[in-house]
């Protein structure tokens, strides 16, 4: 393929890099340095998809960010990405693109016949008539909307691209490179300010790479390119391309979106895909430039019609001819300036202009160049149904009402300028309320609301001589202010051409008997006569009428649209514009990729993974892990063939008939250190804590303030003011903030302090009937009989030379021990209980044995102690004292608490004794009654009891101390099971508790 | 993305500190006798102001202090912040 409207010479591509790429896939030839858009326009092509809602060809409106139509679906590498604008996406070897919107092709798309069917589609359409009838909904209307709607395929593959996040800290942050980013760099700069330079595009100088200019005695493009070199050699300076501020946050923080991969074939080794930085900055130039807006006519929406800028672009940066018979039409001098640049290189634009009689510098200079130029005259209706091919044009009255005789005019695009539209997205985020400015017919940024400025095109001002002077002093200030050097810059002599005032006319009448679509928003298809029908239907606000018609809603965010729909609105309504008020700008001002927001936070890196020292013994033993908060912890330790359900029985039943060995390092330990510490423990747990001796530990509960149980442990006394605290291992960070909060707030004057041990500590349980034998031998010089180490006694021994800390506290509900090392020591601990516990046949237990173990003796753990429960409702109200107050026991007065059938927790039985309960099945009185069947209580927690070798489940159940020995089903839908059961005691196992004191 | 001044460490962003509620609840005393309306607004009654607003936040993944935050809840802008046991005036 040649590329036929690509110019001989110009522009700023790389002529001797030669690329090819496949668009719908044919392929087709560019340059390093082009955009997908520019390639494809080399190409002739202009079709590059279909419209959302109408499915009408569509070509390219724009050359950038403001691209409404060319979005498309990219693959890069054995991915695809949707919605990618060509206008934006660089050309890189081997790309390959397809159109979105269109089914079966873009050339033949059967989801137009809703362009002739669009009685149907007119605003509001949406919720008018998926409403009825409502069965239609998931048969009809959802898969016909799914199938139409959507701009794209999202992969359903894992992401291999990886995404970084980067946090920054910077004197001056600037958003855009045009001629205002570069002069208040500069001058910032040359302070010794640390700046942060952002340019969304590759190129970097905005407005100067296409503009007629002259700065000192340079162009304003090698002007740009001098200061930008410069500015790059500077320790102080980041200047960052393809880069997107995207978002004004709270207090300074802006968000920018880097695309450091997506102009190459493939991600470098090492390289992120992009990089989000997040940018704390003392000041902010907001110098994001402006957008050219459409003037509205008829069939405005077909391939071919561009903006004007955008086709000047095409031409001077990528040299490329959007088309050899141009027309302009413009009401204002930007339009001369595209028709000149044609002019330059050979070809012959027709421009009509909607003013009558302007005169300006640049004007003067297309006339010289014999430019054809027809005043008071306008676009009625491009015609050509997937490119433009004819024109109809007329002239119009002063008033802008009556269109004089239709003509036809031969010419293959319609470049179009309605003035310009300050970019102020980033301003309004920061809270900044806005103001129109009427000499521009637009909105600028009102006063500073956070430490923001707005200077050139973004805050009205179309001058580059008052810009860069407005801009260099900024620059001058608001560095001076922070580093207190002050040195002059020399502004440097401008010469441009000054143009004429622009006409307010953004909308060309329908001539009579025609019923032309005019469109506003180019992306969602919202046409004049939509928003006329929200306004007849009685929708006033503006924020109303948006959603309604989807005006401004699409993924371009009305870039080219909201103005134009809000001169529509106010003229309806015959208010001023500033009345009717825009939209407000959210961010993202350009849509990002949900893994750059995500970043590095993927899978197992979305948290921090936590392992204890004996993980690697535990890797090596055939260990099945589970995820415990952010712990790992063995849940079974495999043996040949073994499933969990057999592992975990055997590991159970060995702890129940000799001995076994479970890494318990997991659980939260705080000490708690001071002269007031017994006093301190006395009020957060509910039970006694003053007359606790050295050397012994106590369980305890502690409430919230409103009554409901947080959390439960053992707590030792190690010495006079030395308290070693336990947690649950998912409760550990909250109860330390929870004690940090009544230490440091509530009661200050308690000497008392608290700090996280856990990680300081390896623990291993050693539980079962031969426990204390082979404590024995781990401890030979020590008395750890029943009378030397009772239950719920401590002692610190000496384990082969390391300092150990034992404790007699049991979970199990057996006889059982609990051994701490320093962490470093885990290991070493865990072999030497290993090899001195094999001649009492001791087996290491994971999560699941000791779930089993805790439940068959009716110990309550997370799955009771839910965030809902009572000391009451988990048998726990022996432990709450009568006598002394402490955290939450007010709560316990209140009536539903004191409740005659309050909930509380009992076992459950199977009648069968063979079918297991499924965890968070309802227990009902009739398993026939009609839905909603009363709930009386749910199964908590589920186990297969080794003592009794029969299922046995916890649940917490209503009035649950006058159940026992019901009869009751356990209903469990989502399992679909309907199990007959008995409500029996929780403890199931050792009522009385006498082996844990043996 | 808010930029808390700690009194003890200085100007942190948010995401290393956690919020605590209302710093002008006062819990009532250890002891005392308390009407169930008392103890409700201890609990569970809050204002929800718009504008101005002191708060308790947690320097969570700092120096582990709460500290008191007076902030607007429309505006986000914080005023002024003290240590847990400053009086504010
Ligand atoms: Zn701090």
């Amino acid at each position: 393929m040649t590329q036929a409207f690509r110019i001989e010479n110009g522009g700023l591509i790389n002529r001797d890099k030669k690329l090819s790429f496949k668009f719908n896939g044919k392929t087709y030839f560019g340059y390093e340095g082009d955009t997908l858009a520019s390639a494809l326009l080399a190409n002739g092509v202009h079709l590059v998809g279909r419209s959302f809602k109408y499915h009408r060809p569509r070509g390219f409106f724009g050359a950038g960010v403001d691209e409404p139509y060319a979005v498309v679906q990219l693959y890069r590498n054995g991915e695809t990405e949707p919605n990618i604008k060509a206008t934006e996406q660089e050309l890189f070897e081997g790309l390959e693109a397809k159109s979105v919107n269109c089914w079966p092709s873009v050339n033949f798309d059967i989801g137009a016949i809703n362009n002739f069917l669009k009685i149907f589609l007119p605003a509001g359409f949406y919720y008018k008539t998926f409403m009825w009838p409502k069965s239609f909904w998931y048969r009809i209307y959802e898969p016909f909307i799914r199938k139409a709607a959507g701009l794209g395929v999202a992969s359903t593959k894992h992401d291999k691209e990886r995404y970084e996040h980067k946090y920054e800290y910077c004197d001056l942050l600037i958003a855009g490179s045009g001629p205002s980013g570069l002069a208040g760099a500069y001058a910032a700069a040359k302070n010794g300010a640390k700046v942060i330079l952002a340019e969304d595009k590759p190129r970097f100088g905005g407005s100067l790479l296409t503009s007629d200019v002259n700065i000192g005695n340079q162009s304003g493009k090698d002007w740009a390119e001098g200061i930008i070199a410069e500015l790059k050699t500077m320790p102080n300076v980041v200047v960052k391309n393809r880069s997107q501020i995207f978002g004004y946050y709270d207090h300074n923080m802006l968000v920018m979106s880097e695309k450091v991969s997506d102009h190459l074939p493939s991600t470098k080794k090492y390289h992120p895909n992009k990089r989000l930085w997040y940018i704390r900055a003392k000041e902010v130039l907001i110098s994001s430039g402006s957008i050219e807006r459409p003037i509205v006519f008829g069939n405005n929406d077909t391939p071919g019609v561009m903006l004007s800028s955008a086709a000047k672009e095409y031409l001077k940066v990528y040299g490329v001819l959007v088309g050899r018979k141009p027309l302009v039409f413009t009401n204002n001098d930007s339009g001369y300036e595209t028709a000149i640049e044609f002019k330059k290189y050979g070809v012959d634009p027709v421009v009509l202009d909607s003013r009558k009689k302007p005169e300006s510098e640049i004007i003067d200079e297309a006339k010289n160049l014999g430019i054809n130029i027809k005043n008071s005259y306008v676009v009625v209706a491009a015609q050509g149904y997937k490119k433009v091919k004819s024109a109809d044009i007329a002239s119009i009255s002063e008033d802008k009402k009556q269109l004089g005789k239709i003509e036809n005019i031969q010419c293959d695009c319609i470049c179009v300028s309605g003035f310009w539209t300050p970019t102020i997205h980033l301003a309004s985020q920061s809270g900044n309320k806005t103001k129109f400015k009427e000499e521009i017919d637009a909105f600028v940024p009102g006063q500073s609301k956070q430490n923001e400025i707005t200077l050139g095109a973004a805050n009205g001002v179309f001058s580059l001589e008052e810009t860069l002077k407005t801009s260099f002093k900024a620059g001058s200030e608001l560095s001076k202010k922070i580093t207190e050097n002050n040195n002059e810059i020399t502004i440097p002599n401008v010469v441009e051409k000054k143009s004429s005032q622009h006409d307010k006319f953004w909308c060309v009448p329908l001539p009579k008997g025609k019923n032309y679509k005019r469109f506003l928003d180019f992306q969602n298809d919202v046409a004049v006569s939509d928003v006329e029908i929200a306004l007849r239907e009685g929708y006033r606000s503006i924020e109303h009428v948006k959603r309604y018609t989807t005006l401004g809603m699409a993924t371009d965010q009305g870039k080219t649209s909201n103005l134009n729909g809000l001169q529509l609105v106010s003229e309806i309504e015959n208010k001023v514009v500033p009345a009717v008020g825009h939209t407000t700008f959210r961010p993202p001002y350009t849509p990002v990729s949900i893994g750059a927001i995500v970043g590095r936070e993927v899978g197992k890196h979305s948290k921090p993974t936590r392992k204890s020292p004996m993980h690697s013994w535990h890797e090596i033993n055939n260990a099945v892990f589970v995820d415990a908060g952010v712990w790992l912890r063995p849940r079974y330790y495999k043996r040949g063939n073994e499933n969990l359900f057999e592992a975990s029985k055997r590991e159970a039943k060995n702890v129940r008939t000799n001995v076994g060995v479970c890494d318990v390092t997991t659980l939260g330990k705080i000490d708690v250190k001071g002269p007031d510490a017994a006093e301190f423990l006395n009020r957060v747990y509910t039970n006694a804590w003053l007359k606790l001796p050295v050397g012994k530990a106590r369980y305890g509960v502690m409430l919230r303030e409103d009554g409901i149980v947080m959390d439960d442990g053992t707590t030792t006394r190690i010495s006079e003011n030395h308290y070693h605290m336990t947690t649950t291992t998912a409760q550990a960070a909250n109860v330390l903030s929870h004690l940090e909060y009544y230490l440091q707030l509530v009661w200050p004057e308690l000497n008392v302090n608290v700090v996280s041990t856990t990680e300081q500590w390896a623990g291993a349980a050693i539980a079962g009937p031969k426990s204390r034998d082979l404590l024995q031998k781990l401890f030979p010089n020590s008395d750890v009989s029943n009378g030397g180490l009772p239950f719920m006694g401590y002692m610190e021994e000496d384990l082969f030379g390391v300092k150990a800390r034992i404790f007699r506290i049991s979970f199990s509900g057996e006889l059982a021990y609990e051994v701490n090392v320093e962490s470093d020591y885990g290991n070493f601990m865990w072999e030497k209980i290993m090899e001195v516990g094999k001649e009492f046949n001791i087996q290491p237990y994971g999560t699941e044995a000791l779930s089993t173990l805790r439940i068959e003796m009716g110990h309550v753990a997370g799955s009771e102690l839910d965030g809902r429960t009572i000391p009451y409702d988990n048998a726990l109200e022996g432990l709450v004292s009568k006598k002394k107050d402490f955290i939450g026991k007010r709560s316990l007065q209140r009536s539903a608490f004191t409740a005659e059938d309050r909930q509380r927790v009992v076992g459950v039985v199977p009648l069968d004794k063979k079918t297991s309960i499924p965890e968070g099945s309802h227990l009902v009185k009739d398993d026939k009654a009609p839905l909603p069947n009363p709930k009386l209580g749910h199964i908590s927690a589920s186990c297969w009891s080794v003592e009794y070798d029969n299922p046995f489940s916890l649940a917490i159940l209503k009035d649950g101390k006058n159940m026992i020995g019901q009869k009751l089903f356990a209903m469990s839908p989502l399992k679909n099971k309907v199990i007959p059961v008995e409500i029996v005691s929780s403890h199931y196992v050792d009522p009385k508790g006498e082996r844990v004191r043996s | 993305m808010l930029y808390i001044n700690c009194p003890h460490c200085g100007m942190r962003s948010q995401n290393e500190f956690s919020y605590g509620g209302d710093a002008s609840v006062k819990r009532p005393e250890l002891n005392k006798e308390v009407s169930d309306q008392e103890w409700d607004n201890f609990v569970y009654n809050r204002k929800s102001l718009r504008g101005k607003h002191l708060e308790l936040w947690q320097h969570i993944s700092g120096c582990r202090q709460w500290i008191k935050v007076e902030r607007d809840t429309t505006t986000h802008e914080i005023f002024r912040t003290f240590k847990a046991d400053e009086e504010v005036a």
